[in-house]
């Protein structure tokens, strides 16, 4: 009795046992695949974890092309009007590498931790994908739902390799290389204070200390400003209008949630009268609250998209509590595909001078909204 | 202490009787209406959706009549309407009043809590089990009497002898229902309500068929879908919606071994558009598809609120199920600038199109014969 139980334990991890639940994952025949991630959403959260993870099991990693006119203008035309901007931009993404790859990487993230949510519209990504686009190449919309376990995690990694015909073996193996260098990647950025983007560009994550120091020698900036707002907005140089890239021409040193350890962000996150459910609006507000309360900043930009359904109550809450608590001048910029550049352009002036006003005024002037 | 709740179309009646029988007082905000919205939006954020705005203008015309304490529903996502609340009361407190405010949480939503909550509410005053019971169940018959009443008028509608007649007895009806306070006077009432509306029906013709679905507050609040039941009826189209209110209260406030079982069948009938819960109500509008296809329905319409997450998902995907089904769908998306006359063109239209669609399978029946 107990050895049958024993041979099944042993079936289920080392035989590929479990079922992939969905039609449209379709085992692969040939060994090297194209697999093509579109540059957008998660991509800015995750993509060192998936690029890593990938070529460890030895397919070859595509992404689309930076996003550009031509992205945004099929995105918009291909999905449902009331959709936010960012989730249009995905959709024109995915029809920019229908063409060039053998399957497209659309996980279905539920959860990345546990007892919170992304927004809905990330539940639904894929099906959205699957019926409002045509002559896709098969989908991997495998689900990541970390909402009642973190261990789940290697169920969502065995389920791609499952599609890729690896072993288990394999895809552990793969798994932990990868995990080790997402988490040493999350530490580059907290500890140097780096935006995401730049670390992906320029590819010095090879465990290399000596590397580390080349890049931190900058001058001293002028103004230090908490730049608030989903990954997938600050760091899309085309969505954002190129945001950060103008922040640098003003001097400014740029800290964003990414840089604070998920520690800090729970200590900022419980000034909040209720546990948010949604990781990024907690992200956002946690680090915010933390920020504000142990380092000087000079200034607050908090970039949202226009129908963004979280954003529109944690940037009230943020609003709100910010004009109550800490009387910062805060710029609140909403980002949809009718944007202006030249108006957005004013705004940063604007909010600009009054940071330089506040400099050279020995009182502090009231807070912008 | 007086306490207030936010509006939910019928809702009201059933929780001001609940709190009436365990001798709190109660302040029904008044009905919603065009300041009610004006003041939402005056302090609400410019991007939440419409349900949160309405909510806004109900607890300040509540407070205004001398409530003080709000009673509202929490969750945990991935749904904004989770965290209303905490947003409401930051926006009640900025604008200066002053209240305190009750939420009741799902997730740790366990009976002991809510009699914690219960008792906090009605003063810690010691009230027996038996009343609460009571309470609960005269509510809950309450709350059934009245989706039976709606289901009754749609019904009606389209059917009645004399134009406005349904409309009369429903406000009639509501008023009865209110007013009783046992539960042998709601069997009572059951019976009369019925008899009014069998005599209101002219004949048994056959009136098309369209399900609304979509978003539970636009779905339930008059004043949120701009009367859209009754508009649909008038136009001679029977109207069946998505969820009633027992529906919401059986699947979220029932203990797992009295959920409805079918529920689970139902939720599996939006595959393979929709593979898992999106939040909200999204896999039962889609799912909702399906049921109406298969009852024969000749529509179905969609309500949204402007950026809600879950149904923009289901509004993606709803014109594939649509084809899938051959089920005829609009979309109608709802917020405080939406206006009757434009939404009643568009209702005439989409029911025209039905009428003409039927036609046209019954002229290809007869002639083709099959």
């Amino acid at each position: 009795m107990g050895g049958k139980v024993i041979l099944f334990v042993i079936c289920i991890v080392f035989n590929n046992m479990e079922i992939v639940g969905n039609k449209t994952v379709m085992r692969c025949i040939n060994k090297i695949m194209k697999i093509g991630i579109p540059r957008a959403l998660f991509y800015y959260y995750y993509f060192p974890l998936w690029e890593k993870f990938f070529k460890e099991l030895e397919q070859e990693v595509i992404l689309s092309n930076p996003t550009n006119k031509v992205t945004i203008k099929m995105g918009v035309e291909a999905a449902v009007d009331d959709a936010c901007l960012p989730v249009k931009v995905f959709h024109g993404h995915v029809m920019d590498l229908a063409e060039k790859v053998d399957a497209i990487f659309i996980p279905r993230i539920v959860s990345i931790e546990p007892g919170r949510y992304i927004c809905p519209k990330f539940l639904g990504l894929p099906e959205m994908i699957k019926f409002n686009l045509n002559d896709l190449p098969p989908i991997i919309d495998i689900k990541l739902d970390l909402y009642n376990k973190k261990a789940s995690i290697l169920e969502h990694f065995f389920k791609i390799g499952k599609f890729l015909n690896k072993s288990r073996a394999e895809v552990l193996k793969a798994y932990f290389v990868a995990i080790k260098n997402f988490a040493f990647y999350k530490n580059y950025i907290r500890l140097y204070r780096k935006i995401p983007t730049e670390v992906f560009n320029n590819e010095i994550l090879n465990y290399d200390d000596n590397n580390f120091k080349t890049i931190t020698n900058q001058s001293k900036p002028c103004f230090k400003v908490l730049l608030l707002g989903h990954p997938y907005n600050l760091y899309d140089d085309y969505i954002s209008m190129n945001l950060i890239k103008k922040l640098k021409l003003y001097n400014v040193k740029i800290i964003t949630y990414e840089m604070l350890s998920e520690k800090k962000i729970f200590q900022g996150a419980k000034k909040l009268s209720k546990e948010m459910f949604w990781t990024l609006g907690r992200n956002i507000l946690g680090s915010a609250f933390y920020f504000l309360d142990n380092e000087k900043v000079d200034g607050i930009i908090s970039v949202a998209s226009f129908g963004c359904g979280p954003d529109s109550l944690v940037g009230e809450l943020l609003e709100r509590r910010v004009e109550k608590e800490y009387k910062l001048p805060f710029l609140y910029l909403n980002l949809d595909e009718h944007s202006g550049e030249a108006g957005f352009n004013t705004r940063l002036e604007a909010f600009f001078d009054i940071l330089e006003g506040r400099l050279t005024s020995e009182s502090n002037f009231s807070s912008l909204r | 202490m007086k306490v207030t709740f936010p509006h939910l179309g019928n809702m009201y009646i059933p929780l001001k009787s609940f709190f009436e029988c365990l001798e709190v007082d109660v302040v029904v905000p008044p009905a919603c209406s065009k300041r009610t919205l004006e003041l939402g939006i005056k302090y609400s954020p410019e991007f939440a959706c419409l349900p949160l705005k309405i909510n806004i203008g109900n607890y300040i015309e509540a407070l205004e009549k001398g409530a003080d304490t709000i009673i509202m529903a929490g969750g945990i996502g991935p749904c904004r309407f989770g965290y209303y609340a905490e947003v409401q009361r930051e926006i009640l407190k900025d604008a200066g009043y002053k209240f305190n405010m009750v939420v009741f949480d799902p997730p740790k939503g366990h009976l002991w809590e809510l009699f914690k909550k219960l008792e906090m509410i009605t003063n810690k005053k010691i009230y027996s089990y038996n009343n609460l019971i009571y309470a609960a169940r005269l509510a809950w018959q309450k709350a059934k009497l009245l989706d039976e009443l709606d289901m009754m008028a749609c019904r009606a509608r389209p059917r009645e002898k004399f134009e406005g007649e349904t409309d009369k007895f429903y406000k009639k009806s509501i008023k009865l229902i209110g007013d009783v306070m046992t539960l042998t006077g709601i069997k009572n009432i059951q019976k009369q309500i019925e008899i009014m509306f069998r005599d209101l029906i002219l004949t048994n013709s056959d009136s098309p068929r369209i399900g609304l679905t979509g978003e539970i507050y636009t779905i339930l609040e008059p004043f949120a879908n701009l009367n859209i039941e009754k508009q649909l009826g008038e136009i001679g189209v029977e109207v069946h919606r998505s969820i009633y209110i027992t529906d919401w209260v059986r699947h979220n406030l029932f203990p797992a071994f009295l959920k409805p079982r079918e529920h689970k069948e139902f939720l599996d009938s939006s595959k393979p558009f929709i593979n898992c819960f999106i939040g909200g109500h999204g896999q039962e509008s889609i799912a909702y598809v399906a049921k109406c296809a298969k009852e024969g329905f000749n529509g179905i319409i969609q309500l949204l609120p402007f950026t809600c997450m879950p149904e923009i998902v289901a509004k993606s995907v709803l014109p594939s199920a649509s084809r899938k089904y051959l089920m005829p769908a609009m979309t109608l998306v709802l917020d405080e600038h939406a206006a009757e006359a434009g939404l009643r063109t568009r209702i005439e239209a989409f029911v025209d199109m039905i009428k003409y669609k039927s036609e046209v399978q019954n002229e290809n029946e007869m002639f083709i014969g099959h």
